[in-house]
């Protein structure tokens, strides 16, 4: 019976967990690293020259340099890359606003409120997210045309004040839909009306999805490059994309280290967004409203 | 318009006769129903609630009780019907305009905003000057003893705390009728008794009208001063909660008020008398004392026995029913003895006995029924006139 009592000899299942956790992180930072590589290698090559991006794979500058910077800012039009970065704001900023506006106030209305002819309505939202946007070119650009907006910021964010992103829409709505019923109740014998209770209760309780919703948008139109491409002409309203391309071929001898310069530039304001924004993705606010 | 609601009419005329003027009443419902779907859920419900009652509408789950309350508070609008609030027709008035607050069981309590926005919201929605909201909340902290939580969130309080927020949201306003729709089902066991203990205590301070929805009969019998009894969208009766556990108008509230819940037994009426009436039982024939009873001979019956309405038999003594212990409860000051009748069928009689009796499974009892308290139902489930002892006992509730 002694024998019982000697300790059982685990062997090398005792050092199991730490074998798991060995080739977990290091498979996920063998991956993650794959993923980030062309983000760093465009830093890196944006503080090259010219010469050295073509001769090196490594992301690392030999001879770090600035002039990337100092040239691709002047651009080879006569405006600075300042222009084309305020004109994308000038773009972005107000499509952002309208988009989340339109589309809390139009999900809003399907989830809490009984419409004749909702099912129908929200079958057709849905319809127009599965519809190709190629589709919709010619019939909206004739239509702008008919309006005199071409060559205006107008057909890149007019739409979006009549919620026309069905995807966002839908977000939302399923957001509002796991909300508590009550709580609105209670704002309502409270004694607001729907309007309060929308902008009082419901929009800081969603605020992750609105988040969401507005850092999606910042990040998509920031990177649009067919929309304007169709609609403005003249240089001097060029957004960021349109601009990158430009320099790609007015000039013959590419300057690819201005033009990643200018791109790291160009993904700074979504990267600090995002990161700024981050927590309320991990952030349940509801948490503590409502038992369960 | 249905026979039920034409009685129900009728009943609250009484009532109106009874009690005379019609401002007493804080909260009137006039034949409400109301329908979903083309489902009527509210089948024409007629009530009054007097100024500073406390009334609790009870019934199992889907009798319409929530329905009821969501109706008073203005949350649903009724298919057809008044309601009445401190004399005001309010049938269609918005919620905020009724001059009712409610209390949700899931607290409802506003997650982005501290424990004094949250009380503060609606005085701040009326738009009172910032010094009488701050004053209105903390006296209503004070009373609630919230004062040093109104800087917190929701999240970082406890079950009861934030029913007390939820309660507080509700004081602040000082509305004619404080609505409470299960306040207390989301908190456990213990903190629900001393919920329960502090809403009544907070009733008796403000002597505010209140309406009360619970499923818990435990929480009905002890805070109410008049319990309506629902079942299906129709009110079964309503009075007082022992006027109910006394006299059951009918075989439902006799079974949904008591717990355990009363015994019920078959038998055959085999003679009436001025003060009794004779029943056929499998096992037996017994008497009951019965005043005012209207039942035909050879007429089915249910009586009804509450189980701490029965008694083992002492040797000398004849027993009632005999059977057999199946199963024994002891929860220490008292113990629930579930007996198997011999030779029938059907659920077993629960008997409540003391603590300390000697009882063991399987044993052979003979049980004697407290007759003077015991009840009698016709075969539609009517109660069958009154028992001698809650003959006089009455409290002036409305019987439907």
């Amino acid at each position: 019976m002694a024998s019982s009592l000697n300790p059982v000899d685990h062997g090398w299942r005792k050092h199991l967990p730490l074998v798991n956790a060995f080739v977990r992180y290091g498979l996920l930072i063998l991956v993650g690293f794959l993923m980030i590589y062309p983000l760093l290698w465009m830093i890196g090559g944006a503080f090259k020259n010219n010469a050295e991006i073509f001769s090196s794979v490594g992301f690392i500058p030999k001879a770090p340099t600035t002039d990337g910077f100092i040239n691709g800012w002047k651009t080879s039009t006569e405006y600075s890359f300042a222009t084309y970065l305020l004109n994308t704001m000038k773009i972005v900023v107000p499509k952002v606003i309208v988009t989340v506006i339109s589309s809390v106030i139009v999900a809003y209305g399907f989830a809490r409120f009984a419409i004749p002819g909702r099912k129908w309505l929200f079958a057709l939202l849905m319809a127009t997210v599965l519809l190709p946007k190629s589709v919709l070119l010619i019939p909206q650009y004739l239509m702008f045309r008919e309006f005199g907006w071409l060559d205006t910021y107008l057909p890149l964010y007019a739409p979006q004040a009549f919620a026309t992103e069905g995807f966002f829409v839908f977000m939302i709505i399923q957001f509002m839909r796991s909300l508590p019923l009550d709580m609105e109740e209670a704002a309502v014998m409270d004694g607001c009306n729907s309007f309060q209770v929308l902008t009082l209760i419901v929009c800081p309780v969603i605020l992750p999805a609105i988040i969401s919703v507005a850092l999606f948008q910042f990040m998509w139109s920031m990177n649009d490059f067919l929309q304007p491409l169709i609609y403005l002409s003249s240089v001097e309203k060029y957004p960021v994309a349109l601009a990158l391309k430009m320099s790609i071929d007015v000039t013959e001898a590419t300057s690819w280290n201005e033009i990643l310069a200018m791109s790291t530039i160009a993904l700074a304001p979504s990267l600090i967004l995002f990161f700024v924004a981050q927590k309320y993705f991990v952030e349940g606010v509801t948490s503590g409203a409502v038992k369960g | 318009m249905t026979p039920v609601s034409l009685t129900q009419m009728g009943n609250q005329k009484q009532a109106e006769q009874k009690w005379g003027n019609v401002s007493i009443d804080s909260v009137r419902l006039t034949d409400v129903r109301k329908t979903f779907n083309g489902h009527e859920v509210i089948k024409g419900v007629s009530l009054e609630v007097k100024k500073g009652e406390l009334v609790v509408f009870v019934g199992p789950s889907g009798c319409g009780k929530s329905t009821l309350l969501r109706l008073i508070a203005g949350l649903e609008t009724p298919t057809s019907g008044q309601i009445d609030i401190s004399g005001r027709d309010v049938t269609y008035a918005h919620p905020s305009k009724r001059g009712v607050a409610m209390v949700f069981q899931s607290y409802a309590l506003y997650p982005h905003m501290t424990v004094f926005d949250n009380i503060a919201f609606a005085l701040k929605i009326q738009g009172l000057p910032k010094d009488e909201i701050t004053h209105k909340v903390n006296a209503a902290a004070e009373t609630l003893q919230l004062t040093h939580l109104l800087r917190r969130r929701p999240k970082a309080l406890s079950g009861g705390q934030r029913q007390r927020v939820a309660i507080g949201r509700a004081i602040v306003r000082e509305p004619d009728v404080f609505l409470f729709d299960e306040p207390l089902s989301n908190l456990d066991a213990a903190l629900r008794g001393q919920m329960r203990v502090e809403i009544a205590r907070l009733h008796t301070k403000l002597n505010a009208t209140s309406v009360y929805v619970t499923h818990d009969q435990v929480e009905a019998m002890t805070l109410a001063d008049k319990i309506v009894v629902l079942n299906a969208g129709r009110i079964e009766q309503v009075g007082s909660p022992l006027d109910l556990y006394r006299k059951p108008a009918n075989l439902f509230v006799a079974g949904f008020i008591g717990s355990p819940r009363m015994n019920t037994l078959k038998a055959r009426v085999r003679d009436v008398s001025a003060d009794a009436v004779k029943l056929d039982l499998p096992q037996t024939i017994l008497s009951v004392p019965r005043q005012s009873a209207e039942v035909p001979q050879g007429a089915s019956v249910t009586l009804g026995v509450r189980p701490e309405n029965l008694h083992l038999a002492t040797e000398d003594e004849d027993a009632h029913l005999n059977g057999y212990v199946i199963l024994i409860e002891r929860l220490g000051g008292e113990t629930f003895a579930y007996v198997a009748l011999k030779d029938q069928e059907g659920d077993p009689l629960i008997m409540k006995l003391d603590g300390e009796v000697s009882l063991h499974n399987h044993q052979a009892v003979g049980l004697k029924i407290d007759l003077n308290r015991a009840h009698l139902f016709s075969e539609d489930g009517q109660a069958i006139g009154v028992s001698p002892d809650f003959a006089h006992q009455t409290d002036g509730s409305v019987h439907v």
